[in-house]
């Protein structure tokens, strides 16, 4: 689950992490009410979308009156926010964070995630902040520092003092540093975290650490245990189709084809859209049903298809193992019924009762290419797909 | 032969009452594998199916029915406690079938696996691992293998499951089928399985399945070359998958890898693996493979 950044600052200033100064507004005079709060001085206008690249969109603008908040406030809340991320339609922005400026001296970079490799999650802190991490990764690796949280009660505090002294920093801001470091994986490890980051960490002009930006994810799996955490959740800034998806129990991932794909299991169905692919295709999604799916999930999996008006063909890709291929059968059958099938359809069955299966969808009559394996699947829907 | 699992391994399922696993119990029953035991607390002293004695603890198990192997099906939120109490309980293997198991609750078992190398853990999220003819524990079906000389090892379940059928319809049977997990933190690798299937005599040749994400095929491959002398064949799913979400950015910075189809099907034929262009065609590769290499 992702989070907002001024959620991500309130759960930080809570573990302990300074921030800017900060409100939260909906509309463009609370924006100026906001920048009056501050006093004299300059605020910077942050919209708050889930993706990335905001800055380079237009959303995060500096300003200097109350007036030019308030227009600029008018301005990101009136107009879709198209950034790197997005996609070119953009995403409409509801909230904005108005936040005193900080006077920058340095910027750092610094975050928790896990490193699959040793099985434990990674402290990374980079003297390159406010760049994306991958880019200092590819020009500059040994600027990154790390060192792995190996220890179950957390981070150490020799690891701490060791990162903010690889930082190249002195005297107050290394006790400053350290809280801040001990705080970002004490969030990581307590709230079950993804990803914690501050991106940029800044060494302001009158000589103090603070979180200029953050971003939180957390894992889902563990969501169960932080049932507070839901209050933070914006299905507004959700696909619907891919929360609809999700609150059925399907993995769905809308793309940019026109073959929808209907298969049971991660694996297979990546392998289904590198097929269809392979013979010239373009797949409209990724969908995995899961293992134990039913009629129900089924149906709803083919309205979630179909509802993409992109979509000119349907390949179902089954492998049954302990779902059987006549349960399979039936679905297809039911979802005829309460579906509108506006493109062709194609089929492959294999596993589990598959002679049964194959027999059900021909005896039923439904207009159902039905396919003998993986290749002649991807063909036919490739060719039904024009 | 075989690895891991075989005609004599014992094996005990905690979760035995619950939906899955008293359906799987029953399945892997079905197959022939010498299911002993069943635990699931608060249920001692009954039996499963009339014939399988099922426990309060792991340890009852263990010390009643000799059991060494244990299958879970425990749910997501007591799946790394169960793990830890086979562990315990002296399984020297443990195959987590659960799916969706916090990762935090991973990090934690890895830590104390790395203490106990005498206990190996498969999954979780995963299949199972299955001895065609021997032994199944998982959820694959069964009647889809066939016993022979090829060492199977994937990430994903039904991927393994259209591998497996393609090879049995070329005529080739399979000594073992292991399948990894999906999850970030499992407790079996690519390594691991390739290591165990280099050394045991019945396996002839080896069909590896990965994913894109993370850097495990990568090093896999610089394995193959440094200590596999049997013929390896590969397949990489999501070469058309968008790029990676951030995170799957944030974890190959660690590495160093992309984690892109292309540079891993890259690093696997510079390691002398035949790798096949389409999941079609991933039976069909390892008779390239066995060729090639004679």
């Amino acid at each position: 689950m992702k989070i907002h950044e001024y959620q991500a600052k309130e759960l930080l200033r809570s573990f302990g992490v300074p921030t800017p100064t900060g409100t939260v507004v909906d509309s463009a005079p609370a924006a100026r009410a906001a920048f009056d709060s501050f006093g004299k001085g300059i605020a910077v206008v942050k919209a708050q979308v889930h993706a990335g690249g905001r800055g380079k969109g237009g959303g995060v603008k500096v300003v200097r009156s109350a007036d030019e908040c308030q227009s600029e406030a008018e301005r990101i809340l009136s107009h879709p926010l198209i950034t790197p991320q997005t996609g070119p339609e953009g995403v409409p922005v509801r909230k904005l964070l108005i936040e005193q400026a900080t006077g920058i001296a340095h910027e750092y970079y610094v975050a928790v995630v896990l490193d699959r490799a040793v099985q434990m999650p990674v402290l990374m802190a980079s003297t390159e902040g406010g760049v994306e991490i991958e880019e200092v990764a590819a020009h500059n690796p040994s600027a990154i520092k790390k060192t792995h949280i190996f220890d179950g009660r957390g981070l150490l505090p020799f690891q701490a003092r060791k990162i903010a002294f690889a930082l190249g920093l002195t005297g107050t801001l290394v006790d400053e540093a350290v809280k801040t470091l001990t705080g970002l994986v004490r969030l990581y490890l307590e709230r079950d975290c993804s990803l914690a980051e501050i991106n940029p960490w800044v060494q302001t002009t009158d000589g103090h650490m603070i979180a200029l930006d953050g971003k939180i994810n957390f894992d889902d799996n563990a969501l169960f245990r932080h049932k507070d955490l839901e209050a933070y959740r914006d299905t507004t800034e959700e696909d619907p189709s891919e929360l609809r998806a999700q609150e059925t129990g399907i993995s769905f991932v809308k793309l940019d084809g026109n073959i929808g794909c209907l298969v049971n299991g991660a694996g297979l169905a990546m392998s289904t859209m590198d097929i269809i692919k392979f013979h010239g295709g373009d797949p409209a999604n990724f969908l995995d049903v899961g293992g134990g799916a039913n009629v129900d999930q089924v149906t709803t999996a083919f309205e979630i298809i179909l509802a993409d008006p992109a979509v000119k063909a349907v390949l179902v890709n089954i492998f049954g193992g302990i779902m059987k291929c006549d349960t399979i059968a039936t679905a297809v059958m039911e979802a005829f019924k309460r579906v509108d099938f506006r493109v062709p359809l194609v089929v492959r069955l294999e596993g589990t009762n598959v002679e049964l299966g194959r027999k059900m969808l021909v005896d039923s009559g439904l207009p159902i290419r039905t396919a003998s394996d993986l290749t002649d699947a991807a063909q036919k829907a490739v060719l039904a797909a024009g | 032969m075989s690895i891991l699992i075989n005609k004599d391994s014992r094996v005990l399922c905690q979760g035995i009452t619950g939906k899955a696993g008293a359906f799987h119990s029953s399945q892997c029953l079905a197959y022939g594998t010498k299911l002993v035991a069943g635990v699931t607390p608060g249920r001692g002293g009954t039996t499963f199916e009339s014939k399988v004695p099922v426990f309060d603890t792991v340890q009852q198990a263990v010390d009643q029915t000799g059991a060494d192997v244990s299958m879970i099906f425990v749910p997501p939120p007591f799946a790394a406690d169960a793990i830890l109490e086979a562990v315990e309980a002296g399984c020297r293997l443990v195959i987590a079938i659960t799916e969706g198991i916090p990762v935090a609750d991973m990090v934690h078992v890895a830590r104390v696996l790395r203490s106990r190398p005498e206990c190996r853990l498969v999954g979780p999220n995963c299949p199972g691992v299955i001895t065609p003819d021997e032994c199944k524990i998982g959820i694959m079906p069964g009647y889809i293998h066939k016993k022979g000389p090829i060492g199977v090892i994937s990430r994903s379940g039904t991927l393994t499951y259209e591998a497996v059928w393609q090879l049995t319809n070329l005529g080739l049977g399979q000594s073992t089928c292991v399948g990894l997990g999906g999850d970030p933190i499992v407790g079996t690798s690519f390594i691991d399985s390739l290591r165990l299937f280099q050394d045991d005599p019945e396996t002839e040749a080896i069909l590896m399945m990965g994913e894109i994400g993370g850097d495990a095929e990568e090093r896999a491959a610089e394995f193959v070359q440094a200590h596999v002398t049997k013929p390896v064949a590969a397949f990489i799913a999501g070469q058309t998958a968008p790029p990676g979400r951030r995170m799957g950015h944030a974890g190959a910075i660690i590495s160093g890898s992309s984690g892109k189809a292309s540079d891993k099907i890259a690093a696997l034929r510079a390691a002398g693996i035949t790798v096949a262009d389409t999941p079609a065609d991933m039976g069909k590769a390892v008779v390239q493979a066995i060729k090639s290499s004679k």
